[in-house]
């Protein structure tokens, strides 16, 4: 099956697999990122899409097969290597991962500290502007526990744009948050697109930030995939899976009277 | 039965793998880091060496001052039997400055900085700070754990140094106000057996003490599984594995000790 992407690829998943003990949770899933598109990836929990998004920002070594970010794997390159790929992304996690230790704008400013040999002065500039760009002016001096949940992914993200990577991964962007504060990171993340070009792959279960983000869409279910391609055909597919999740439908298992005596006796 | 043997010695050989790789880790970014531009965080590990060191002072010295008591009290009742009660001052100083200085300054700081540790990293583990961490190319080890382990370094042999002095002050105070010792023959006394290799000792066990602490607060802190709940376990797990290692370290060095001399 070839998929004919609406960009060039950026990160390739070739066979990745994933074990935890016997359990498989990610199954010979071979996928592409597309090039300065928003690429979310949907999924109920326990899908594996979570695992997906770690192994494609290199927590995780792949039990089998390969993640390939701009030509390279993350696992085999050296540290030096690996820093110079690793600038190039940026992550955005659920509940923000601010240091709470430190400052929001020392949060913001620590990869540009510890990386480059920018002048303090330069940084603190640098850091303006990305808390600007998040709506956060203002509050680089507060320490990340007097932020609310939504300044809270606010901040991260200033952090995640902090070195301007030509990759972003946002894990669950609407999770946790009200609708208005929801809508308006979605409209960060196509401002980001729109403004900078930027590859942006979003892990969520969402539907109205899925609507309203998606340029290209993977749906994972058990490990694999079940939807490959655009937002547009997608809301199109036959696929009862994709239907059910997309109509919100829950989950009915075919009953068995016997079956479930059954079930009920084991043991007895 | 073996199914579960088995897998308990695979876990244990997976946990000493971890391990092994955390030391490993500990000592590059100890030993080469301060050589690299940028490559320790001083400013950190001036903080640890605060938050260990000095704000454990008050109950460090209440303690110490307590065994310091309590030892002079003790070695006066079995020795006035034997008519030697001068040598009480001997017994407290050599016996502080060589076992329970180090020691009971060890146990302190497991229960106050060891358990802070684990509950530090563990917490920022849950947070998914650590995996932030790792992906903006910053290394956990060099930011978490090379300035907590040195800062102990730097902050143990020093509490004990002075843990050493309160407890011989303590016992002075024993000595001087119950047993009618007067200060100087105390103070005389208390030096007649005590050596520089006496206190050298008791240092270099601190530095054991504090790379034990350390390492194993922070390995703890690193695995940490589930929420709030599994922070929690590690805390605790953390004070007890490094109490039970510091004193079986403690053996080890003092018949060690009796085996040389």
């Amino acid at each position: 099956m070839t998929v004919e992407y609406p960009a060039p690829i950026i990160i390739e998943t070739r066979g990745l697999t994933a074990r935890y003990g016997n359990r498989v949770i990610l199954d010979n899933l071979s996928l592409g990122i597309p090039k300065g598109l928003i690429t979310v990836i949907l999924g109920g929990s326990g899908s594996g899409k979570t695992t997906l998004l770690r192994h494609l920002v290199g927590l995780n070594k792949p039990t089998g097969g390969k993640v390939i970010i701009m030509g390279q794997s993350l696992w085999d390159l050296s540290r030096a290597e690996e820093l110079k790929v690793r600038r190039k992304m940026g992550v955005l996690f659920q509940g923000g991962a601010l240091f709470n230790s430190m400052t929001v704008a020392e949060n913001v400013g620590l990869a540009l500290r510890e990386h480059t040999k920018l002048d303090d002065k330069v940084i603190n500039i640098v850091t303006n502007m990305k808390l600007e760009q998040v709506g956060l002016a203002g509050f680089g001096d507060l320490m990340p526990e007097q932020l609310s949940g939504g300044m809270k992914k606010r901040a991260g993200l200033a952090r995640a744009l902090a070195m301007d990577p030509e990759i972003l991964f946002v894990d669950e962007p609407s999770a946790g948050l009200d609708p208005i504060t929801a809508a308006g990171l979605d409209e960060l993340l196509i401002n980001l697109k729109q403004t900078f070009k930027m590859t942006i792959v979003v892990v969520t279960h969402e539907l109205p930030s899925l609507f309203l983000i998606a340029d290209w869409v993977y749906m994972i279910d058990k490990g694999r995939i079940l939807y490959t391609g655009t937002m547009e055909n997608m809301k199109k597919t036959e696929d009862p899976k994709v239907r059910q999740f997309l109509d919100r439908r829950p989950d009915r298992a075919e009953y068995d009277p016997e079956e479930h005596l059954r079930s009920l006796m084991a043991g007895v | 039965m073996i199914n579960r043997l088995g897998k308990r010695v695979l876990d244990s050989r997976k946990n000493l793998n971890e391990l092994a790789a955390l030391i490993n880790q500990t000592a590059y970014w100890l030993v080469v880091g301060p050589f690299r531009p940028k490559g320790f965080k001083w400013r950190w590990t001036i903080r640890q060496v605060v938050q260990t060191g000095k704000e454990a002072v008050p109950i460090v010295t209440l303690i110490a001052a307590a065994i310091g008591m309590i030892l002079a009290l003790q070695s006066a009742y079995q020795l006035r039997r034997v008519g030697a009660l001068t040598m009480v001052a001997t017994l407290v100083s050599v016996s502080v400055v060589r076992e329970l200085g180090p020691l009971i300054t060890a146990i302190i700081v497991a229960g106050r900085s060891g358990s802070a540790f684990a509950a530090e990293i563990a917490s920022m583990k849950v947070a998914e700070e650590v995996d932030a961490m790792q992906t903006m190319g910053l290394h956990p080890v060099k930011f978490l754990v090379a300035p907590k382990v040195m800062g102990l370094i730097i902050a143990l042999p020093c509490l004990t140094l002075m843990a050493d002095l309160v407890a011989i002050l303590g016992g002075m105070a024993v000595g001087v106000m119950g047993l009618g010792i007067s200060v100087g023959s105390y103070y005389q006394q208390s030096l007649v057996f005590l050596e520089v290799p006496d206190v050298i000792n008791g240092l270099i066990k601190s530095v054991f003490f504090a790379l034990i602490i350390s390492l194993v607060g922070c390995y703890q802190g690193f695995s940490v599984t589930g929420g709030a709940e599994g922070v929690g376990r590690r805390t605790t797990s953390s004070v007890v594995t490094a109490i039970f290692l510091v004193i079986l370290a403690d053996v080890f060095f003092t018949l060690l000790n009796y085996v040389v001399a």
